[in-house]
């Protein structure tokens, strides 16, 4: 990895280039560890639901029941959860998807922290600003149906 | 189709979605919901359930890279998040009172005025350096920022202006994205690089990394109202992730107006697009 030359050459305003290399490796992994496990859970589920339910590779009337309105999958985490324990594709990928919409929530949230260690206060209260208004907005959305 | 043949062909349309989505800082919806409704049959419920998955997919699969090879200004990013974030729960809250046809008819204005005025800056693309008005607010949060530009075989050091104009257009991006359900990623890169004078290369990777936070703010609802649904959304999550991750590697060596002729395109179409929804 290049290391952030323009440190040297471009004065005062890059002082801190050490502060931003060290956040962005953070964030970087966290991205990471959050793709691709998120993405080995929803393959596994994938190819699980493939494996018990046979007739998925050879029927197509099977496809309509699966993705028209009405199709039956777990949509409350307590759901995915038993589905997942009961081992069943749809309730494994479910949980791969979550972690998939959780992990920019959670870069948010290892950020403030990153921020709170390198001791910038004005970027620890601009990213714990934004995650109060991530969580707003999460709680007034799933409130308002 | 067989629900395998089904898998397989949307994991495959996803993975060109999620190239695109990476290259162009959008998500990839606008390939990924007309492909499930049009090519697949599925319900429209669920196709915008999965695209909001996409977004994100695009966003963590792309920006893992990008910010690691400091493509993506991450103080940038964090900084416009203010305005996204608090501008998404203001259309939220506007959804309810304003709506209509006008609403698509400004937004289509607004597009193609964005399309045009990128086009015409297209030439400081051929500018290593550009030049940019001095923005004392940006020197002390210490925004300007370097990256690798392959195609140009140099380091590019740029100056990042004229902030608190880029934070007022992010939150009415943000305001829109919440009144239209549109990913806000086609305001957010002509913000970048009109206003904020951002490299394009740095706009579309900026704009990647912050679409993924609005779209996970909003997926909540959607997985509680049961729109999330797995069996449509694992191949589309699976082939975006893949394709975002391979086309991050790609933006360094693609040139900065060939991503920027992409995304007028892009915009002009998206603009159509609004129109004609204002005008039916």
């Amino acid at each position: 990895m290049n290391a952030p030359r323009g440190s040297e050459t471009a004065g005062g305003a890059w002082r801190n280039a050490a502060e931003v290399r060290r956040v962005e490796l953070v964030i970087s992994t966290l991205l990471r560890a959050g793709v691709v496990s998120s993405l080995a859970i929803v393959v596994a589920g994938l190819v699980l639901s493939f494996v018990h339910h046979a007739e998925y590779l050879s029927s197509p009337s099977e496809l309509g029941r699966l993705t028209q309105p009405g199709a039956a999958f777990p949509h409350t985490l307590p759901d995915v959860l038993l589905s997942a324990a009961q081992r069943r594709g749809q309730g494994l990928v479910m949980v791969g998807l979550l972690l998939l919409i959780a992990t920019p929530i959670l870069r948010v949230a290892v950020s403030i922290v990153v921020f709170v260690h390198e001791r910038d206060g004005t970027f620890v209260a601009i990213t714990s600003i934004v995650l109060a208004l991530l969580l707003a907005s999460f709680l007034l959305g799933t409130g308002t149906p | 189709m067989t629900p395998l043949e089904f898998a397989l062909a949307v994991f495959v349309v996803s993975g060109v979605a999620g190239v695109f989505g990476s290259l162009l800082g959008l998500g990839g919806g606008i390939i990924v919901i007309p492909a499930l409704t049009l090519i697949f049959g599925v319900d429209i419920r669920y196709a915008i359930g999965a695209s909001i998955v996409s977004v994100i997919a695009t966003s963590s699969g792309a920006a893992a890279a990008y910010v690691r090879e400091h493509m993506t200004n991450l103080r940038v990013a964090m900084l416009l998040e203010l305005g996204t974030t608090s501008g998404a729960i203001t259309g939220a809250y506007l959804a309810g009172v304003v709506h209509g046809r006008w609403l698509y008819l400004t937004f289509a204005v607004i597009l193609a005025y964005s399309a045009l005025a990128m086009f015409r800056k297209r030439h400081r693309d051929e500018v290593a350096a550009p030049s940019a008005p001095a923005d004392p607010l940006a020197d002390r949060l210490a925004l300007h920022g370097c990256y690798r530009d392959d195609a140009l075989g140099q380091e590019v050091c740029y100056r990042v202006t004229r902030i608190k104009l880029g934070l007022v257009l992010m939150y009415v991006a943000g305001i829109v994205s919440g009144l239209l359900g549109i990913g806000s990623g086609a305001l957010k890169v002509p913000a970048m690089d009109i206003a904020m004078r951002l490299p394009i290369k740095v706009s579309t990777a900026t704009s990647n990394f912050m679409i993924g936070v609005t779209a996970a703010a909003s997926a909540g609802v959607y997985f509680a109202r049961g729109d999330i649904d797995p069996f449509v959304t694992a191949p589309v999550a699976a082939g975006v992730l893949l394709g975002a991750t391979a086309g991050a590697h790609f933006l360094a060596r693609v040139e900065s107006r060939l991503i920027r002729a992409m995304f007028v395109a892009v915009l002009l179409w998206i603009s159509l697009e609004m129109f004609l929804k204002g005008v039916r």
